[in-house]
C-alpha cells in the first residue's frame, strides 16, 4: 500500500500537474490578468445566471404538425386522381378527425386509386407513415399512422432548430447555444443579451409565407360573418394593413408556399417610398410562381404570412423571373424582421415560449466576487481545522485539498463545462466534503495507534480499513449526482457537475495523492512514533 | 505540537440507551413536517408556480422597501403580486400571475414583467435589475413533477445500493433516516414559508447523497465490529461503533459546516437558500445516522448472523453427513 516506485510518482504528479495547470487560464481570468496568446487557453464557461443573458424555451404545437401534413397529403392525393389516365374522380373529401376521407365516384377505381396512393404513403424512411382503408367499397381513408406523426414532428423539431440557429445568427449575438431538448423543445441561450425582445419577435414568427388565389366568388357578407364557399377558406387581415378587420376568402388549394426562396431583403417601393420585402424563388419555386401568375392574370391573389393576409394585390402580368415584392404595411424594422425570418426559412411548426429568464449583468459578478470570498473563507477555516486536528497530516490534507480544488477548475475547463451559481456552492460542499476522505484515514490511523500498532502498519491498516466507506460515501453522493443531473435545467446540471468531478478529483487527491505524501515521509524520516 | 481533539478518545455514551425517545422525536419531526406542509403550504418561486418573476437589488438601502413595492406593483393590475426578500435583506424577489393566453404571444409575459422593473426603477432610480422571469404553468407543473420523481430516484437508488453492500436492513434503515432528513428539511421550509424553488430541490438531492456519509462510515463500522464480537448485544454493538466513529463523524459534519457557514454569511444572496438547506440537511442528516439508522438496525433483527455466508444446500448436507446436523 505504501510502496510508490518512481514509475508511479511521475505518473501521479503528471496527471496532477496537468490538470492543475488547465486551471490556470480560468484564474488568470477572474484575476482580470492577461493570458498570454501564444499558450493554450481553455476557460470554464459561465453560465447565464453568472455571465448574464438570455434563457428562452422554446416548444413546438405538435397539432400543427399533424394538420400540415394533412392539408399535404390532401393536395397530393386530388393531384394524382386528378392527372390519372383516365382520370379518377373523387367527391365529399373530408380531413376531419385527423384522417383524410374520399368517395370514388366509380367504385372499379379503387385497384387504380390504392396503387397510386400507396407510393406517396411511405416517406425516406422505414416507418410506415400512412394507413389506407377503404370503407363500404367506396370510401377511401388515409390516417396518420403514430410513427408517421413521430417521425414527421421529429424532422420538423431538427430543421427548426436549425432555423432558429440561422435567425439568430443573423441577428449577431456572440455565442448562442441551441439545443434541442426532448421530443418537441428547444433551448436557446444567448450570453450577454440583456433585452430579448428583437430575439423573440424573431422566433415568434413562423414565417409561413403562401401565396393563393382570392375566391371572387364568394359573397361578402358571408366571409365577414366567417363562412367560407366549399374549397376556400378565410383569412384575417394583419394588424396594421389598410383593411385591418376585414377578411377574405381565399382558395384552399392551388396556391404555392413561400418555402422555396434563395433570398429576401427588405428594401423600398420606389413608387410610393413604402417598406417591402423583395423575395427570390429558387427555380423550382419560381416555375410555379410563374405558372401560378401567368394562369391567373387578372384576378387577385393573396398575400399570406403565418395566417394572416399582408396585401391581396391584382396579378398584372405573369411573373416569370422567380422574383417577387412582398407589400403590406412595413416599417424598416418589420420589414427586415420579415426578411431575415424568409431568409432562414420558415419554421416548419410555430413555436411558443413558454420559459423565459433574463439575468441581469451586474448579478454574476457580483455572486463571483461573494462566491469567491466565502470560498476562500471556508478554506482557510478547513484548513485550519485539519491542521490543528491532524498536524502533518492535516497539512498533507491541505495540499492535496488545494491541488482538489485546481484540478476540479482545470478539468471543468477541458471539458467545456459550465460553472453556474449553484455551481458555486458545489465547490465550496467539494471543499467541505473532499477532506472527509482524509478525516477518515487519520482517525482510523490514530485508532490502530492507540490499539498499539506500529506506525507503519498502523497508517498501512488507515488507508485501507478507511477506503472502503470512502467508497461507498462516494459512490452514494455519486449516485445522487446522477439524479441531480438528470433533473436540473441549467444551473442546477452545472451544481451536478462540479459535485460529480468534485468527487472524482477529491478521492484522488485526498486518497491517492496523500498516500504518496505519506510514504513519502515515512521512507524519509522513518519515525517511530507520530503525532496525530 | 500538542493537537487538537474535539473528542475525547475512548468515549463511552450511552447513545442508544435513549433509542426510544429519541425515534418518537423523529418520527414527530416527520409528522409535524408534513403536517406543516399541508398547513402551511410550501412558497414556491416561479420555477414552480408558474408566472412572471423579477428580481431587483436595493444595494443602497439598508432593506428593500417591501410594503412599498408591493403597493406600487399591486398597482399596475396583475393582480396581487407576492413580494418578499430574497436571500438578503436588500434583495428582494416579486412575483405576478400571468394574464390567459400569454403564452401565445411572444414577449407579453415579459413585458409585463419589463413593466415591472420600469415602474420600480422610476420610483427607485438605485435599484438593480438582476434577473427576469417567466415560467409557464406547464413547464412549472413538469418541474414540480421531475422534482419529486428525481428525489424519490436518488432515495430509491440510494437506498438499493446501501442494502447491496451491506444487508437490506441497513438498506431500509438508510431509506427511513433519508425520509426523516427530507422531510424534516422541507418542512422546514414550510415553516419558515422561505422560497421553495428548484435551487432547494438540488440542496436537498445533495443532502441525499452526503447526509448518508456518516450513516455508511457507522454501518460499515457496525458491520465490522459484528464480524468480530459475535456474542455482544447488538445495542451494545451499536453503542460501541457509534462511539468508535466520533471523532469522524463529528469531523467530517464540521468541516462541511466551517466551509457551509462563509457561504451562508458572505455568500450571494440568491444562493442564501440553497446553501440554508443544506446547512440545515447536514445537522439533521447527522443526527439521523446515529439516532434512526443504528436502532433500526436492532428493530429489524440484524444479529452477528447477518454476515455469516448464507449456508447452501450442499454445505447442509455434508453437515448431515458428518452427523452435526
Amino acid at each position: 500500500m505504501l510502496d510508490f516506485p518512481l514509475w508511479k510518482k511521475l505518473s501521479l504528479w503528471a496527471v496532477t500537474l496537468a490538470a492543475s495547470l488547465l486551471a490556470l487560464p480560468s484564474l488568470a481570468n477572474v484575476a482580470g490578468l492577461d493570458w498570454p496568446a501564444a499558450l493554450p487557453n481553455p476557460q470554464v464557461n459561465l453560465g447565464l445566471d453568472l455571465a448574464g443573458g438570455s434563457h428562452l424555451l422554446l416548444e413546438a404545437k405538435a397539432g400543427d404538425v399533424r394538420a400540415q401534413r394533412l392539408e399535404n397529403m390532401e393536395e397530393t392525393v386530388r393531384q394524382l386522381m386528378r392527372n390519372a389516365n383516365p382520370r379518377i374522380r373523387i367527391g365529399d373529401v373530408s380531413t376531419a378527425d385527423g384522417s383524410l376521407s374520399f368517395m370514388l365516384e366509380s367504385a372499379g377505381d379503387i385497384d387504380r386509386a390504392r396503387g397510386l396512393i400507396e407510393p406517396v404513403m411511405q416517406g425516406q424512411t422505414t416507418v410506415r407513415e400512412w394507413e389506407l382503408n377503404v370503407v363500404d367499397g367506396q370510401r377511401m381513408v388515409l390516417s396518420q399512422t403514430d410513427a408517421g406523426i413521430e417521425q414527421a414532428i421529429d424532422d420538423a423539431m431538427d430543421s427548426a432548430t436549425e432555423v432558429v440557429r440561422r435567425r439568430i445568427d443573423e441577428l449577431g449575438t456572440r455565442e448562442p447555444t441551441i439545443i434541442r431538448q426532448g421530443n418537441t423543445r428547444i433551448v436557446v441561450q444567448v450570453p450577454g443579451l440583456q433585452d430579448p425582445d428583437a430575439l423573440k419577435d424573431l422566433l415568434g414568427q413562423t414565417a409561413q409565407l403562401e401565396f393563393k388565389l382570392v375566391d371572387l366568388n364568394a359573397l361578402p357578407s358571408n366571409v365577414q360573418a366567417g363562412i367560407a364557399p366549399p374549397g376556400s377558406e378565410i383569412f384575417p387581415f394583419a394588424g396594421g394593413t389598410a383593411e385591418q378587420g376585414a377578411a377574405i376568402a381565399v382558395r384552399r388549394l392551388g396556391g404555392i408556399r413561400g418555402d422555396n426562396l434563395t433570398g429576401a431583403q427588405a428594401g423600398v417601393d420606389p413608387q410610393n417610398n413604402r417598406s417591402v420585402v423583395n423575395i427570390a424563388f429558387d427555380a423550382q419555386g419560381g416555375a410555379k410562381f410563374a405558372k401560378l401568375t401567368t394562369e391567373n392574370v387578372g384576378k387577385p391573389f393573396a398575400i399570406i404570412l403565418d395566417g394572416e393576409v399582408l396585401s391581396a394585390p391584382n396579378i398584372d402580368e405573369p411573373i416569370v423571373g422567380g422574383r417577387a415584392q412582398i407589400s403590406g404595411s412595413f416599417t424598416p424594422e418589420t420589414a427586415n424582421n420579415l426578411a431575415i425570418s424568409l431568409r432562414s426559412g420558415a419554421l416548419p411548426v410555430p413555436l411558443a415560449i413558454v420559459e423565459e429568464r433574463t439575468v441581469g449583468p451586474d448579478l454574476g459578478a457580483d455572486s463571483i466576487r461573494k462566491g469567491l470570498l466565502a470560498m476562500g473563507i471556508g478554506s482557510l477555516a478547513v484548513i485550519a481545522l485539519m491542521v490543528a486536528t491532524y498536524g502533518r497530516f492535516g497539512i498533507y490534507a491541505t495540499v492535496a485539498l488545494v491541488f482538489n480544488v485546481l484540478m476540479l477548475l482545470g478539468l471543468m475547463a477541458l471539458g467545456g463545462f459550465t460553472l453556474t451559481l449553484p455551481g458555486i456552492a458545489g465547490f465550496v460542499i467539494t471543499i467541505g466534503a473532499a477532506v472527509d476522505a482524509n478525516v477518515l484515514i487519520n482517525e482510523r490511523i490514530r485508532e490502530e495507534r492507540a490499539r498499539g500498532r506500529k506506525v507503519i502498519a498502523s497508517v498501512e491498516t488507515g488507508y485501507k480499513e478507511a477506503s472502503r466507506a470512502i467508497w461507498d460515501a462516494n459512490l452514494t453522493n455519486v449516485i445522487s449526482g446522477v439524479a441531480l443531473f438528470a433533473f436540473g435545467s441549467g444551473p442546477v446540471k452545472g451544481f451536478a457537475v462540479v459535485l460529480v468531478i468534485g468527487i472524482v478529483t477529491s478521492v484522488f487527491t485526498g486518497v491517492t495523492l496523500t498516500r504518496m505524501f505519506v510514504a513519502g515521509w515515512l521512507r524519509k524520516a522513518r519515525p517511530n512514533d507520530i503525532t496525530i | 505540537m500538542k493537537l487538537l481533539k474535539l473528542v475525547p478518545d475512548n468515549t463511552n455514551i450511552k447513545f442508544l440507551k435513549l433509542r426510544v425517545p429519541f425515534f418518537v422525536l423523529s418520527l414527530v419531526l416527520i409528522f409535524g413536517s408534513w403536517a406543516a406542509v399541508l398547513v402551511n403550504g410550501l412558497n414556491f418561486g416561479v420555477d414552480f408556480a408558474g408566472g412572471q418573476e423579477v428580481r431587483m437589488t436595493f444595494a443602497q438601502r439598508e432593506t428593500a422597501p417591501i410594503p412599498q413595492l408591493r403597493e406600487l406593483v399591486g398597482g399596475l393590475g396583475y393582480g396581487d403580486p407576492v413580494v418578499q426578500e430574497f436571500g438578503g435583506p436588500q434583495t428582494v424577489s416579486i412575483r405576478v400571475a400571468l394574464p390567459e393566453g400569454t403564452e401565445n404571444t411572444p414577449g407579453a409575459a415579459t413585458a409585463i414583467g419589463d413593466k415591472v422593473i420600469a415602474t420600480i426603477t422610476a420610483e427607485y432610480p438605485d435599484a438593480r435589475k438582476d434577473g427576469n422571469d417567466t415560467v409557464s404553468g406547464k413547464v412549472a407543473g413538469e418541474f414540480r413533477n421531475q422534482a419529486i420523481l428525481a428525489l424519490l430516484a436518488a432515495m430509491a437508488a440510494v437506498s438499493l445500493y446501501i442494502w447491496i453492500r451491506f444487508e437490506w436492513q441497513f438498506g431500509v434503515g438508510a431509506m427511513f433516516a433519508l425520509v426523516h432528513d427530507v422531510s424534516v428539511t422541507v418542512g422546514l421550509f414550510a415553516l419558515t414559508q422561505m422560497e421553495f424553488s428548484l435551487q432547494i430541490v438540488a440542496a436537498i438531492l445533495a443532502i441525499i447523497g452526503y447526509s448518508l456519509n456518516d450513516t455508511i462510515v457507522v454501518y460499515d463500522r457496525i458491520r465490522e465490529n459484528l464480524k468480530k464480537y459475535r456474542k455482544m448485544p447488538m445495542f451494545e454493538l451499536l453503542d460501541l461503533s457509534v462511539n468508535e466513529t466520533l471523532a469522524r463523524t463529528v469531523m467530517t459534519s464540521l468541516t462541511l459546516f466551517v466551509a457551509l457557514i462563509p457561504l451562508l454569511i458572505f455568500g450571494p444572496p440568491s444562493l442564501f437558500g440553497m446553501v440554508a438547506a443544506i446547512t440545515v440537511g447536514l445537522f439533521i442528516g447527522t443526527y439521523s445516522s446515529v439516532y434512526m439508522a443504528g436502532p433500526l438496525l436492532i428493530w429489524m433483527g440484524v444479529t452477528s448472523n447477518s454476515f455469516v455466508p448464507a449456508e447452501s444446500p450442499t454445505d447442509r448436507q455434508e453437515k448431515l453427513a458428518r452427523g452435526e446436523g
